[in-house]
């Protein structure tokens, strides 16, 4: 007896999901995939803030898509070549290949300089955000146990992401990088015992050499991106396994997260957000120029520009280099340059060992050992904030500090001057900051209904012209409704009461 | 550390006894297989200390390798014989688990993708259209920058070579071959003067002449002028991928291109009469000036190579 196989009897084999249904059967009969749903159901809390992380993931995701068309064209080789390109003012100059190829893949290959400008600006707003987003957690206290873990991930990828930006920087082989290049030698120099072994080893010998543009080419497009991108992994895996931290509110408590699901209201907003950050990367890649190569020229070991300043990453150690005194110390026949291991090495060392110290740090202080799932406001913790902005201020007065020629010349100053104002204020400014931040938390942790809604007051001036304020009255507008949270629903019944007990059966 | 065992929730753990067969070494004298692993153990040590003196003395590379190869290998076998004589023998069992979920967990994943994925498309059709469009426009134009930035559109260059009328056939070093150049049998690889780089897409340029006869050589009707004093040229690109056809089999007038054994008959206009080449290889019409140098008529009469889709 053989049943008659009909187009009904075909569709009601494959059930009540039809032809989609049944290929994530088959496909859960191989792999088991139907168990992801938890990942499907997976909640994200609502914050402006907690966006900034997404904001480095795609501009990393950009970085490396224009990255590969880059590579496409540029040669990593300082042999030296006439220049016969399509930039005129350098046409029949002795260049390097790196420098004749960057200009070549600029101006003579279609879309080249957009690509480019988007790799450049990428770069500057994937280290950036970068710096945002960690500035994010730390202030609101994300990093607290359980997520110790990836928070030195983060810090380590910061680390990365800089390194990573110097060494694209120098490939291009223009003056400007050049000059990167060899105060980048020198500060290898200056570390004690094995300073010039390094720096011989990693040029493979005195400055320039003719290895560095590609060693750093290997590193720059292969080495370091490869660990970025297993470290990128790793971090967004312990964000899912640890689930996302949030801010304390109405039905929001340690044991539970509330927000929306990722399947598809947040996979729908972040897509879109990486959109955002294509459209905006490309609309200044278009628009804003960067890193104009063509106009700083090849790089020559004997020529120098004015005002030649690093990527905006690289400025607070170029800030430090150049306040640091002169001092250098000569005993038993050996010289230790302290005015540049000091500022070049040891002070970002001091810097990001206080980064990576902190959890711990924090751990010892307070004596806290517990698990923390609600975020802080930066106000409820006034040392920690105080600390945090007082490491902030001083990485940024570093910063300033790199531009003290410009400055000095845009304001009529003297230089001098300037200089020595840096040095005595690079010691107030973090001091001044911390005290007045402290302050500013500590009245705001106080204050009479902090971390309550507001509500509007209303201010009357009596005939007398006295000015009086009071509550002002109830309004319904005034109250903030929020539905209660319930688990995402397995099913979504259309126009008939769920059943009691909110349970479906399904027809099979 | 007390406080610590008092929280401790008694658990059922499956327990095995010491002496229980499963977890004795397979070994039957594991104090010998143990003697024998520290042995190969220290050779390896020796082998890692051997590597770092010859590279420090600049070794010869078989000792280099040798050094590190041998210590490696020992280690290996030392390590893989730990594992197999000395650990516990078993056997234990783990149990396969179906991967294939309970229905419910199908109908609850198959409702989140279908009714709450789905639902919110089916809600409003119009943007997940307009959506797609947009964006299958973008995957669309975007291989725009990544293809057409690669490299020039092939245009003529397929179908012309460097060959004009009246080019002077130079060899590779730039001489100019005259007709007293070259014995009856002889061959040579030639290139139109100015031309004689085989980079930056000149190579479709090469030829290669044959002296076959004294008297002036035709190969194949319509070609009477084209070999003057016996010398033939035949473009020197197999017709096949387009390897130099550079080997001249001078008893039986046949060139053989040396990458997939095609052959072509230098008397019948190349005409291949062994191998997988589908084509004869353009002939160059030569004349003679009157100082006896060879030059070309014209540019080959048909694009010289392997065939590809706009060859006619």
């Amino acid at each position: 007896m053989s049943e008659v196989k009909t187009k009904r009897t075909a569709k009601a084999a494959r059930g009540p999901y039809g032809n989609v249904g049944h290929a994530l059967n088959e496909l859960d009969d191989r792999l088991g995939s139907a168990k992801a749903r938890n990942f499907l159901d997976k909640i994200f809390p609502d914050h402006w803030s907690f966006m900034l992380g997404e904001i480095a993931l795609y501009s990393f995701v950009i970085i490396l898509v224009t990255g590969t068309f880059l590579t496409l064209y540029y040669v990593p080789s300082q042999t030296v070549v006439t220049y016969r390109g399509s930039y005129a003012p350098l046409y029949g100059i002795k260049v390097t290949q790196a420098f004749a190829s960057s200009v070549d893949l600029t101006f003579g290959v279609r879309g080249g300089l957009l690509m480019r400008q988007m790799h450049h600006w990428a770069c500057d707003i994937f280290i950036g955000a970068m710096v945002v987003h960690m500035a994010r957690v730390f202030f609101t206290g994300a990093f607290r146990k359980p997520r110790e873990l990836n928070y030195s991930i983060g810090t380590t990828l910061l680390t990365l992401g800089i390194v990573n930006g110097f060494l694209g920087y120098s490939l291009p082989d223009d003056l400007v990088s050049g000059t990167g290049l060899r105060i980048a030698y020198s500060i290898l120099e200056s570390v004690p015992v094995v300073g010039t072994y390094l720096a011989f080893f990693i040029f493979g010998g005195n400055f320039p050499g003719t290895a560095v543009i590609p060693r750093f080419f290997i590193l720059h497009v292969l080495l370091v991106p490869g660990i970025i991108m297993a470290m990128v992994g790793a971090h967004l895996f312990l964000l899912v396994r640890q689930k996302h931290t949030q801010f304390p509110g109405p039905g929001r408590t340690e044991k539970n997260v509330v927000g929306t699901p990722m399947f598809p209201v947040f996979m729908g907003k972040t897509t879109g957000y990486l959109f955002i950050v294509t459209g905006v990367t490309a609309l200044l890649g278009a628009f804003v120029q960067i890193n104009p190569i063509w106009l700083f020229g090849p790089y020559d070991a004997a020529k120098i520009s004015y005002a030649v300043q690093p990527d905006w990453y690289m400025g607070f150690l170029d800030g430090a280099l150049r306040i640091a005194p002169a001092w250098q110390t000569n005993n038993f026949g050996h010289t230790i340059p302290w005015e540049v291991t000091f500022p070049a090495l040891i002070l970002p060392g001091i810097i990001f060992g206080i980064a990576y110290a902190w959890p711990a740090l924090e751990r010892k202080l307070t004596g806290d050992k517990e698990l923390h799932n609600l975020l802080d406001r930066p106000s409820e913790v006034p040392v920690r904030t105080a600390a945090g902005s007082a490491v902030l201020a001083l990485v940024i007065w570093l910063f300033i500090a790199s531009s003290t020629d410009v400055i000095a010349n845009f304001m009529h100053l003297s230089l001098n001057n300037v200089l020595w104002f840096m040095r005595i204020a690079t010691f107030i400014v973090p001091v001044l900051t911390y005290i007045i931040t402290l302050k500013i938390c500590q009245e705001m942790r106080d204050a009479d209904g902090s971390g309550r809604r507001k509500t509007p007051n209303l201010v009357t001036r009596t005939s007398e012209g006295e000015y009086v304020s009071a509550a002002a009255p109830y309004h319904e507008e005034m109250e903030h409704h929020e539905e209660v949270a319930v688990p995402v629903p397995t099913f979504v019944v259309k126009d008939e009461a769920p059943s009691s007990d909110g349970v479906r059966t399904v027809e099979r | 550390m007390s406080t610590n065992e008092e929280h401790r929730t008694p658990v059922s753990l499956s327990s095995v006894s010491e002496n229980d067969p499963r977890m004795q070494p397979a070994a039957k004298n594991p104090e010998r297989v143990e003697r024998w692993i520290a042995l190969l153990f220290v050779l390896g040590f020796v082998g890692f200390i051997g590597f770092g003196w010859a590279y420090w003395v600049d070794a010869a590379p078989w000792i280099l390798g040798s050094t590190v190869g041998i210590a490696f290998s020992l280690i290996g076998i030392g390590v893989v014989a730990w594992g197999k004589y000395l650990m516990p023998k078993g056997p234990f069992v783990e149990e396969r688990h179906d991967l294939r979920s309970t229905d419910e967990e199908r109908d609850a994943f198959a409702a989140a993708i279908i009714q709450r994925g789905g639902g919110v498309i089916k809600r409003r059709p119009m943007l997940g259209a307009l959506l797609g469009g947009g964006l299958g426009v973008f995957g669309i134009v975007a291989l725009f920058p990544v293809l057409r930035s690669l490299g020039p559109l092939p245009g003529k260059t397929l179908t012309r070579t460097d060959w004009k009328k009246g080019s002077y056939l130079v060899t590779q070093d730039g001489r100019r071959i005259h007709v007293d150049d070259y014995k009856i049998s002889e061959v040579a690889t030639v290139f139109p003067e100015g031309f004689e780089e085989t980079t930056n897409g000149q190579a479709v340029d090469q030829t290669i002449i044959i002296r076959l006869d004294t008297e002036d050589f035709t190969t194949k009707k319509g070609r009477e002028t084209w070999g003057p004093a016996g010398y033939v040229a035949y473009s020197k690109l197999c017709s096949h991928l387009g390897c130099p056809v550079g080997l001249y089999e001078q008893q039986l007038q046949l060139l053989v291109c040396p990458c997939h054994q095609s052959m072509f008959d230098v008397t019948v206009g190349a005409q291949p009469n062994f191998g997988p080449a589908p084509r004869p290889l353009p002939q160059l019409p030569l004349f003679i000036d009157k100082d006896g140098y060879l030059r070309s008529q014209s540019d080959y009469l048909e694009p010289v190579g392997p065939g590809y889709w706009e060859r006619s």
